[in-house]
């Protein structure tokens, strides 16, 4: 697939950050191989994947947007819907449900006013549940922003929640 | 007691640097092995040392070695793969070894790659250990430095590039043929069992995968030999395990201990037994895909043949505690749930029978629960057990389940009868 002058001339990727994806895509041994490290290039500077990017990695990658697409869908970590300004990433598995996992569910959803799966109205933070983060001796847990946050309890949730305007 | 995977580490003083790890012996492995054994004599090493792999499955690791092609006429380049894609719920023990001595894994990982002549490896680790991929990333730089990576590696012929991939999250990665899909860039669905992984793996070339803690031990057979290493556990399982206790017991946390150590000692000496006022109901040996077992069985020794014969796994060793105060049917829905959101869809079974259990446990626990229920629970987990699907996920989820059924029946019942959830 080629892209029509129009979509070139309106790149939704800087100079910057194709440049980054093209060495990735240099260093695997097929190009297709660097889709996971185009997407995660992609998500580090844009947060998100709109579908004129896609279409713009999908080049990059060889292969077609709806394949892009099906790999982009597939893994937790790729966002295909605009995010807030912070992600939130609940722990909702065994060892976090035993120690608590209900309470912080509550304490998150009260404070933010939103659901898991959820943008705050602001654009402040998105709620997202995810797998075990590998915290159990510490549960429950969440991350915020890739930060691990263990033992939480509604007054140390609060806290965590201030830190991150 | 002797604690190779651990012994380096020191608490509160961060992960075991470069120069800490060398003092301490590091890298005198890598050294013997290039320089002074063939990688026939490394992979039968391994053999005599008889080691299982940690991930869950078992399988021995000289065993998976020497089922790759070997020769010059083999195909190329040869992979090595190790599973840093930590996911199992209730499992943290490589998030801890990748944190504590980072080094460790990635001679492990040269060690594996110069038994079977690999060209290049990779670790494969999950977007959210953002702590361990910054160590790794700093650890393969330095190894590069110092030429335990790279070209002509300590001066001799062998060369290997080491690469780090960062995954963007999905349980099902973690079955290595699925994690060869996620590193071709594609969707982590599992592949055919034939071929092998070792035959044709990644590009359809051979390719070794290992789960971290497995790799963590080469170093340490390769400088001890296999006698030692056989000497460490206490049953007919060679080595170490790292073996993990969460839930409500005194002292959450993870240990390295002689493999074949019982349940009993895990729970009661390292994790302080519950907290005041519970008691231990049950508890899932190695993580969320493991059988549940009960009081009766804390005597066990925790190895491989020992926890099979109780009618469980292994798994990764990593004790997932049920107290008498959580209710058994609740964890049984948590975990169903869990592997209904994991499953990749590839197959009809786990895609539609795991949604329809997860569905059921949770009117059990809203008090919406029917006559025949159970039954149904029951059918699931046969239809959706060995055999049935393209791969173990579904069969490693109905484990907990089948279990929960038979041990807290009369748990399941009272949801029924009464309505409700009794802990509620």
């Amino acid at each position: 697939m080629i892209l029509t002058r129009e979509e070139q001339r309106h790149s939704t990727l800087s100079e910057e950050v194709r440049s980054e994806m093209l060495a990735a895509v240099a260093a695997c041994e097929r190009k297709r191989g660097a889709a996971l490290d185009v997407l995660l290039i992609a998500k580090r500077y844009y947060g998100w994947i709109s579908d004129e990017m896609l279409r713009e990695l999908a080049v990059i990658l060889e292969m077609s947007p709806a394949e892009l697409d099906s790999v982009a869908t597939f893994y937790n970590q790729i966002y295909r819907k605009p995010i807030g300004r912070h992600v939130i990433l609940v722990c909702d598995s065994v060892s976090c449900w035993i120690m608590g996992y209900d309470l912080v569910r509550v304490r998150l959803t009260a404070r933010l006013g939103i659901n898991l799966g959820q943008t705050t109205p602001d654009g402040r933070f998105t709620l997202l549940p995810i797998q075990c983060l590998g915290a159990c001796d510490q549960a429950p847990a969440m991350m915020v922003d890739g930060e691990l946050f263990v033992n939480l309890d509604a007054t140390t949730i609060d806290e965590i929640i201030q830190r991150y305007p | 007691m002797e604690k190779p995977l651990t012994g380096r580490m020191r608490l509160g003083e961060g992960p075991v640097d470069l120069d800490a790890y060398e003092k301490a012996g590091g890298y005198a492995a890598l050294r013997k092995a290039l320089l002074r054994m063939t990688p026939e004599e490394l992979i039968q090493l391994v053999k005599d040392a008889n080691l299982r792999g940690r991930g869950g499955a078992g399988f021995p690791a000289g065993v998976k070695w020497s089922s790759a092609p070997t020769g010059v006429d083999s195909p190329r380049p040869k992979y090595v793969v190790a599973d840093a894609d930590e996911m199992e719920p209730g499992t943290f023990k490589d998030r801890f070894l990748m944190e504590g001595d980072p080094h460790q894994l990635i001679e492990g990982v040269i060690l594996t790659s110069y038994a079977i002549q690999a060209e290049i490896a990779y670790v494969f680790i999950r977007w959210e250990y953002t702590r361990a991929r910054r160590l790794l990333e700093q650890t393969i730089a330095e190894a590069y430095r110092k030429n335990y990576a790279g070209s002509s590696i300590l001066g001799t012929r062998y060369s290997l590039e080491v690469r780090l991939h960062v995954s963007a999250g999905r349980y099902i990665a973690g079955e290595a043929s699925s994690m060869l899909n996620a590193l071709e860039g594609g969707r982590a669905v599992p592949r055919p069992r034939d071929p092998l992984p070792t035959i044709s793996g990644l590009w359809g070339k051979p390719t070794v995968t290992h789960n971290v803690e497995t790799l963590c031990n080469v170093p340490h057979i390769v400088s001890n030999g296999a006698a030692w290493f056989k000497s460490l556990g206490r049953t007919q399982d060679a080595g170490t395990k790292i073996y993990g206790v969460s839930g409500k017991v005194k002292r959450p946390g993870a240990w390295e201990l002689p493999m074949g150590v019982t349940v009993r000692e895990i729970l009661e000496e390292h994790a302080g037994g519950m907290r005041d006022g519970l008691t231990l109901r049950g508890f899932l040996p190695g993580g969320a895909s493991t059988d549940f077992l009960t009081e009766q069985h804390l005597d066990t020794p925790m190895d491989f043949e020992s926890i099979q014969k109780a009618g469980s796994r292994l798994g990764t060793g990593g004790i997932v505690a049920l107290d008498d105060r959580t209710c058994p049917v609740g964890m049984a829905h948590n975990l169903i749930t869990f592997f209904a959101r994991e499953s990749c869809g590839w197959c009809t079974p786990c895609r539609e029978g795991l949604p329809w259990s997860a569905e059921i446990l949770a009117a059990l626990e809203k008090g919406e629960g029917s006559p025949g229920d159970l039954e149904i629970l029951e059918d699931q987990c046969r239809l959706l057990g060995p055999g049935n699907t393209f791969c173990p996920l579904a069969p490693g989820a109905v484990e907990p389940l089948q279990s929960a059924l038979k041990y807290f029946r009369e748990d399941f019942e009272r949801h029924i009868r009464e309505k409700r959830c009794p802990w509620k």
